[in-house]
């Protein structure tokens, strides 16, 4: 049957017909719908693990076992998981295992831009890249393919564009992969130093026949144009936006084998056109490649290595070609993303910031809350920096600082926990909050180790932050209802003036889970309403200006009771309340 | 070599302008076409500004629309609509939601709402289609229709029999859904506008 997919959604299909057995992943935008979509087939066994490194660990330790086995992750997240896979080069594997990372060109969420090439020349493993969902599908079986063949795991690189497109893919049925045995075998899977000697030879020698692969694989592909006039070499993405730019008019050489680069391949190309230009996003990979090899190509004095590319930008480059487009002359206002109506990290952030806290924040929903009218947040750095740098700032300044970190239940289950460690065993005092939401919110939606379910909705134990808090040493550790501003304030000066760590749970679900009752909508007196904008200060979505008074979207207003105590004239009621 | 036919979605995280694409990404494939559908997930769903391409014809490359390139924009929100202007053809029709939904910026005083934004679309040269689909979806029921309506709208400005959109809507929408998004999608279908 043929039916669109999202390039996510093939990936997992192709895991399922490949006969894959073992999936672990943590969610991270754009890879997360792969795993959730792996999660609708029984024959494979799918989890979220706390973190990318576990989850790498995982993969590899099954496919040790004999297991086909997969793991994904966003680019970012594969910096967490770096360590275990420059080691997986070195051991190889026993059943396939394909590490699938998905970079985000143009930052749509992300907290930065990387080329995650650069981890496949670094831990010199084989990398493929498709270019729509039909390839999502197909490169799974061709990586499990390769991963087999040359005993090495095999990373899939995505993009945005193609992990959230959908085009047309193919279903066909599951191939059921037999366990391969598994054998005892210490040189190549216990990676001491005298082992991983005889391996990192082991480990150039593949390399060496990789290059030989590359060179024939079917993977890269060649179409001649019926004038020699200009070749294009691209993958992925940048192949379809070239495509659609300077259709048939051009010869191509698609690279769908990224890492290593084929070399005759290449040469033979630029020697039967006048022109290469190279499109890659991002870093000059494929560019240095031939430049460094005496290949004559037009790259990046052309094309930025910043941010997406398109069709528009590539036929205006190479074609000189401008599109013509309609001007709308006045400022739109820009449209940031917000908390959501009764977000349950509204109240936290609105008390921080009425405070005026030094906040140090990290990756999730609650990162909405360094933008205005809250504005509560002064650094941001990756999965887990919220806790173990406020331990250094406040080490660095003193006690005198009125300082809190913030950290989602899913963040602090993925690498907080270590940094909360680190200020007990340190002698640090910080104040940590936990804004648990009880769901990893950002994403949309995964479950985690303090939501008590997996992947597949099955319930578990749950991990009680409060017992890991106390586990690691806080003394204490205190649980708050964020919408109780009050109290939470009340709360937080305790804490902030006692010289030892301190954690505060800022415990209220996500107003998004189904399970959460909304209240009717609140609305306006407008007779009462002064015009003040007090009510404004907590930046919710649902109130705003009309005709010179607040007004509240019936659409979007849950019934949070925040905004009502902000309004000193008591213009707020709720439903039925009397006038 | 282009015969493919652009379109693009437009609107505010969490108006539901997902399930537009699924209904005409579906409804194209079961055409025959080839068809590439992207989106944007991630914080854009959190109520920011959001868009969807839905691409098709005999082969479809790329899977974005870029300025100038766009055949149809369907906006949620008036003011999305003036923002995602500039990507329509030279004579492309604009099919406009005239609900206003406040940016952050404008809740906090720090811009301004733009004023006649419907005249300046049309000044823009395009073909404007405004419609209060809104009032529509919730005169069929509920306000979480509002994409349906929209759906219904565009329908009228492409060439593919009703009962095809009825039976994809009947696909995509759950069962106990369906009679007040089969209302919707009539109300949308049957209005018309001055253009
Ligand atoms: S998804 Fe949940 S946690 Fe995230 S902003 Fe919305 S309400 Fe808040
Ligand atoms: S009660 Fe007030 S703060 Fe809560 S969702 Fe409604 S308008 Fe927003």
């Amino acid at each position: 049957m043929k039916r669109l997919m999202l390039g996510n959604e093939a990936v997992a299909r192709g895991l399922y017909e490949a006969g894959c057995g073992v999936v672990s992943s943590y969610p991270g935008t754009p890879s997360t719908e792969i795993t959730e979509h792996v999660s609708e087939y029984q024959e494979v066994y799918s989890e979220w693990a706390p973190n990318e490194k576990v989850a790498a660990e995982v993969a590899l330790g099954a496919s040790i076992a004999g297991a086909r086995s997969f793991c994904a992750m966003k680019h970012v997240g594969l910096n967490v998981a770096a360590d275990p896979m420059f080691t997986a080069s070195y051991t190889g594997i026993n059943g396939g295992f394909i590490i699938a990372v998905a970079d985000d060109q143009g930052m749509h969420s992300s907290q930065n831009e990387q080329d995650s090439r650069h981890y496949a020349i670094a831990a010199k493993l084989p990398m493929v890249e498709p270019a729509d969902s039909a390839e999502c599908k197909n490169y799974v079986k061709a990586a499990f393919e390769i991963s087999e063949q040359f005993d090495t795991p095999v990373l899939l690189r995505l993009c945005t564009r193609v992990s959230h497109s959908q085009s047309i893919v193919e279903e066909n049925d599951r191939v059921e992969v037999p366990l391969k045995e598994y054998i005892k075998n210490p040189q190549k899977y216990v990676m001491m130093p005298g082992n991983a000697k005889g391996r990192h030879v082991v480990v150039e020698q593949r390399c060496k026949e990789l290059i030989q692969f590359a060179e024939n694989t079917s993977l890269n592909t060649v179409e001649y144009a019926a004038n020699n006039e200009i070749g294009v070499i691209a993958a992925g993405i940048t192949y379809q936006y070239a495509k659609e730019a300077l259709g048939d008019s051009v010869s191509y050489l698609k690279i769908g084998l990224i890492n290593p680069l084929p070399l005759k391949k290449i040469k033979e190309f630029a020697s039967k056109v006048k022109k290469v230009y190279v499109i890659e996003e991002l870093d000059d990979i494929i560019e240095t490649h031939c430049k460094k090899n005496g290949i004559d190509v037009i790259g990046k004095e052309l094309f930025s290595n910043i941010g997406e590319y398109s069709q528009k930008l590539i036929a205006e480059k190479i074609l000189g070609k401008q599109t013509e487009f309609a001007e709308y002359n006045e400022n739109i206002p820009v449209r940031p993303p917000v908390m959501c109506p009764g977000c349950p990290h509204r109240g936290m952030f609105y008390t921080l910031n009425k405070m005026k806290l030094t906040v140090s924040g990290d990756i999730g929903c609650y990162t909405l809350g360094a933008a205005p009218p809250l504005g509560a947040m002064d650094t941001c750095i990756c999965m887990g920096a919220s806790i173990s740098a406020l331990h250094g700032f406040n080490k660095a300044r003193g006690a005198e600082d009125r300082t809190v970190a913030v950290i989602g239940d899913s963040t602090f289950m993925h690498s907080g926990i270590t940094g909360l460690i680190n200020i007990t065993y340190n002698k640090g005092y910080s104040t940590v909050i936990v804004a648990d939401n009880s769901i990893t919110g950002m994403t949309g939606h995964q479950q985690n180790p303090t939501t008590g379910k997996t992947l597949r909705g099955d319930i578990v134990e749950q991990i009680s932050i409060e017992k890991v808090c106390d586990a690691a040493g806080v003394k204490r550790v205190r649980v708050v209802d964020p919408n109780n501003v009050e109290e939470l304030e009340a709360i937080l000066k305790e804490e902030l003036a006692v010289k030892e760590p301190s954690v505060l749970i800022a415990r209220r679900p996500c107003a998004l889970l189904k399970y959460v009752k909304h209240n009717p909508p609140f609305k306006i007196i407008a007779e009462k309403c002064k015009s003040c904008k007090a009510c404004f200060k907590i930046g919710c979505p649902a109130i705003s200006m009309a005709n010179g008074k607040a007004s509240i979207d019936s659409t979007l207003c849950v019934g949070c009771n925040l905004c009502k105590p902000l309004c000193a004239f008591g213009a707020i009621a709720e439903q039925g309340e009397e006038l | 070599m282009n015969n493919v036919t652009s379109i693009m979605i437009v609107g505010v995280g969490g108006q539901g302008t997902l399930l537009a694409s699924r209904i005409l990404g579906n409804m194209l494939v079961g055409q025959g076409y080839d068809v590439k559908v992207s989106e944007v997930h991630g914080m854009s769903q959190r109520g920011g500004s959001v868009v969807t391409y839905v691409k098709y014809g005999k082969k479809v490359y790329s899977p974005i629309i870029e300025k100038g390139e766009a055949d149809i924009i369907i906006s949620f929100e008036l003011c999305e609509a003036a923002r995602w202007v500039s990507y329509l053809k030279k004579g492309g029709k604009l099919i406009v939601n005239t609900q206003k939904i406040a940016p952050m910026p404008v809740i906090t005083g720090a811009a301004k709402y733009p004023e006649n934004v419907v005249h300046n679309l049309k000044a823009t040269g395009c073909h404007v289609i405004a419609l209060d689909a809104l009032s529509l979806a919730e005169q069929a029921g509920t306000a979480k229709a509002t994409n349906v309506v929209l759906m219904g709208a565009i329908s009228t400005k492409m060439s593919f029999d009703e009962t095809i959109w009825e039976q994809t809507i009947a696909e995509l929408v759950p069962a106990k859904f369906l009679d007040i998004n089969l209302k919707a999608y009539r109300l949308g279908r049957m209005l018309k506008v001055e253009e």
